[in-house]
């Protein structure tokens, strides 16, 4: 399956070959554990396991929950509020789901950010970068769903703008909202159809997350260096990897852990911090809350959908260019789902001949405003949109746009870069001494 | 390598804090010392036993507790009150019953009734429902330090009556420094000695609205003390887990990776 040439399984018992003709299975899995994988992956590659986890983790949990939740406005409510105190453990299984949400976010930030940093989505990964965006995007579907269902007054109320968003589609939006709610308003159907759908996604993506492994096992993984792995021999090959089992698998394993400590720490003591209060409030759709703010992990792109009020120039031009068609409620959609179009562009926006950032010095900066910038969308999205912060929103959604639009374009021109490590192995020799010395 | 494992850690919990930044400035509360605060605080059940009280004289003529089965209050980590008492204080509340169409008195496994009084919110939830605690600028850093103050909030409203009142629409309104927009449509419910304890506790306002606090806490969270239990018990095995695949790795590693060279 990969390109990096190495050592295959091969049936040795009567057995295992009877089996092997007819599925190679054994095959299979022992390919996938032995990848040759590049030996200086630092800490920020072990996120891809953690988010492995995650997702087992949502799913199990969700399983069980599902058990003994109801998909019903009357009944929604009281139905979460019987597992926490009547369904053994339920408590537990509640907080761990809710919690986990945001451990699946704070690491696939991370796992992106990484990828943006060491050029991972440069070719060849681009077909890894591009699965991972939609596996990104289906993950922000499915949350959205889920904290729907326990029917909060932040469920009901995040439910009705986020989807009022597909409301703004010139033309057709009205429909489109209608088709998406099961009726004009977020009521029976929309619970419904969400609890089914949140059922539903966790499997396309588990689907997805295969596809994910198995096209970055193709290419190999990146490294910091951002060099490939020598594969004209397998000799040559392993000067330069070490094969995922059971090197990689420990290191991977021990770093899961310690995050599990974090994790439970924070489901054990805290597990209402990254809530918002208003969702212990039963559904009310007479009664609008005075804020309404989504979840932490929308708000970089909630800040981006906000900033682009009728008074911004660029909205006023859209709008009278296109007569009227994208007004500046449209132009705020276009506006948050194109900050991640361009995000999953990047792999053709970026230029530089030199695929890992260690080695760019202007790319550096850049990147480290890029995340800065991310953590003040962050900060502005749950911010009431008055001044200053409709200003700082606005200057830091152009940021982001410019990053990806202007800034990965231009440096490939621009940039003199360093000169890379030669080989994995020079990188990996330079940093550590050598065991048999 | 530990100094990237605390960069990833820090950036970890740094986009985590983001969560926190909801709600914007609102009346002013103050921070109390409840012995269920931190990762060791226990429910005092002397206390949650005087809230309990505090609640059935005062709250319960306007408000509701529809989530809570009265069974609960025989719990352990809660008020752990004996079960005769706890069908006593049942069957003082009368329900309808749909098979016998007619009202008995309530049984431990029913809940406790919901509130009165129309526009009185039910209490189940409030304590979570609530927060006390902002900011400083939408970071949720006192979040993050004090705790998110729906028990505060509880206390800083009850005590929070300034005796001043205003009448607008046939509604008298009560000034309140706790409360979000400083009116309030609820009447003062509490004062000095309004409410007499059995066990002969001081029952100064402050007092009287901290125990309704903490049993109201109670009712919103009433399995913190095992989710405490269990998180801790969590962290202790993830923690020993995590030694042995340190070593576990390093051991691994040792044969094809040597010390980090200092670097030129």
């Amino acid at each position: 399956m990969s390109g990096i040439p190495h050592d295959h399984y091969e049936p040795t018992t009567g057995t295992e070959k009877w089996l092997h003709k007819r599925l190679p299975i054994v095959a299979l899995a022992y390919d996938t554990l032995m990848l040759p994988t590049p030996k200086n992956l630092n800490w920020m590659w072990i996120w891809g396991i953690v988010l492995t986890f995650c997702l087992v983790m949502q799913i199990a949990t969700g399983i069980v929950l599902a058990m003994h939740y109801t998909p019903h406005v009357d009944l929604a409510f009281a139905s979460v509020e019987h597992i926490t105190r009547n369904v053994n453990g339920g408590h537990m299984l509640r907080y761990l789901h809710a919690n986990g949400a945001s451990l699946f976010f704070i690491a696939v930030y991370l796992h992106i950010f990484r990828g943006l940093y060491y050029g991972s989505y440069k070719a060849p990964r681009e077909v890894t970068w591009i699965i991972g965006m939609i596996i990104y995007l289906c993950m922000m579907g499915t949350a959205f769903m889920g904290y729907v269902l326990p029917w909060g007054q932040m469920s009901f109320w995040g439910a009705t703008v986020i989807t009022g968003l597909f409301g703004a589609i010139p033309g057709i939006g009205e429909s489109i909202q209608t088709w998406l709610l099961g009726g004009p308003a977020v009521d029976n159907a929309t619970l419904n159809r969400f609890f089914s759908l949140h059922y539903l996604l966790p499997f396309v993506i588990a689907a997805l997350v295969a596809i994910h492994i198995w096209a970055f096992h193709s290419t190999g993984n990146n490294n910091p260096t951002g060099v490939e792995v020598r594969r004209t021999s397998k000799a040559e090959a392993e000067k330069d990897t070490l094969p995922f089992w059971p090197y990689f698998v420990m290191k991977d394993l021990f770093a899961l852990a310690v995050i599990m400590v974090v994790f439970f720490a924070v489901v054990g003591f805290m597990p209402n911090y990254l809530g918002h209060p208003d969702n212990y409030i039963e559904a009310n759709p007479l009664a609008t809350p005075a804020h309404i703010v989504p979840e932490w992990y929308f708000l970089p792109f909630y800040a981006i959908l906000r900033a682009f009020t009728a008074d911004v120039w660029v909205v006023q031009l859209t709008s009278f260019v296109t007569f009227g068609i994208v007004d500046a409620k449209f132009f705020g959609v276009l506006a948050m789902f194109g900050a991640i179009a361009v995000m999953a562009l990047a792999p053709w926006l970026d230029t530089s001949s030199v695929r890992s950032g260690r080695y760019r010095p202007m790319f550096k900066m850049w990147f480290l405003l890029l995340c800065i910038d991310f953590m003040v969308l962050m900060w502005v999205g749950a911010r009431p949109a008055e001044f200053p912060y409709d200003w700082i929103s606005l200057i830091a959604s152009a940021y982001w746009f410019a990053y990806f639009l202007v800034i990965l374009p231009l440096l490939g021109v621009i940039e003199k870069p360093l000169a890379p490590p030669a080989t994995i192995e020079e990188d990996f020799k330079s940093h550590y001494a050598d065991p048999a010395e | 390598m530990f100094r990237k494992i605390a960069i990833s850690a820090v950036s970890a919990l740094v986009l985590g804090t983001g969560a926190a930044m909801a709600a914007g400035a609102e009346g002013h509360v103050e921070d109390v010392a409840f012995s269920f605060e931190g990762p060791f605080g226990k429910f005092d059940e002397h206390q949650l036993q005087r809230g309990l009280q505090v609640y059935t004289e005062v709250c319960s003529a306007c408000h509701g507790l529809k989530f809570v089965p009265i069974r609960s209050l025989s719990d352990e980590g809660g008020p752990h009150l004996p079960e005769d008492q706890v069908r006593a204080y049942a069957a003082q509340f009368d329900i309808f019953d749909a098979e016998l169409d007619d009202t008995r008195p309530r049984k431990p496994t029913d809940h406790f009734p919901k509130s009165g009084l129309s526009n009185a919110p039910d209490l189940s939830l409030m304590a979570k429902a609530r927060s006390g605690f902002h900011g400083p600028a939408g970071t949720g850093i006192n979040q993050l330090v004090k705790g998110i103050g729906g028990p505060e909030y509880i206390v800083s409203l009850l005590t929070g009556y300034t005796g001043e009142e205003k009448e607008e629409a046939g509604t008298t309104f009560y000034a309140n420094t706790a409360f979000p927009g400083g009116w309030i449509a609820m009447a003062p419910p509490l004062e000095d000695g309004s409410v007499e304890y059995q066990d002969g506790h001081d029952n100064s306002i402050h007092h009287l609205s901290e125990d309704t606090a903490a049993f109201l806490m109670w009712t919103a969270e009433p399995k913190m003390m095992a989710r405490k239990q269990a998180g801790f018990t969590a962290v202790i095995f993830l923690t020993i887990l995590s030694v042995l695949l340190y070593l576990t790795n390093k051991r691994i590693w040792s044969a094809v990776k040597g010390p980090k060279k200092k670097h030129v």
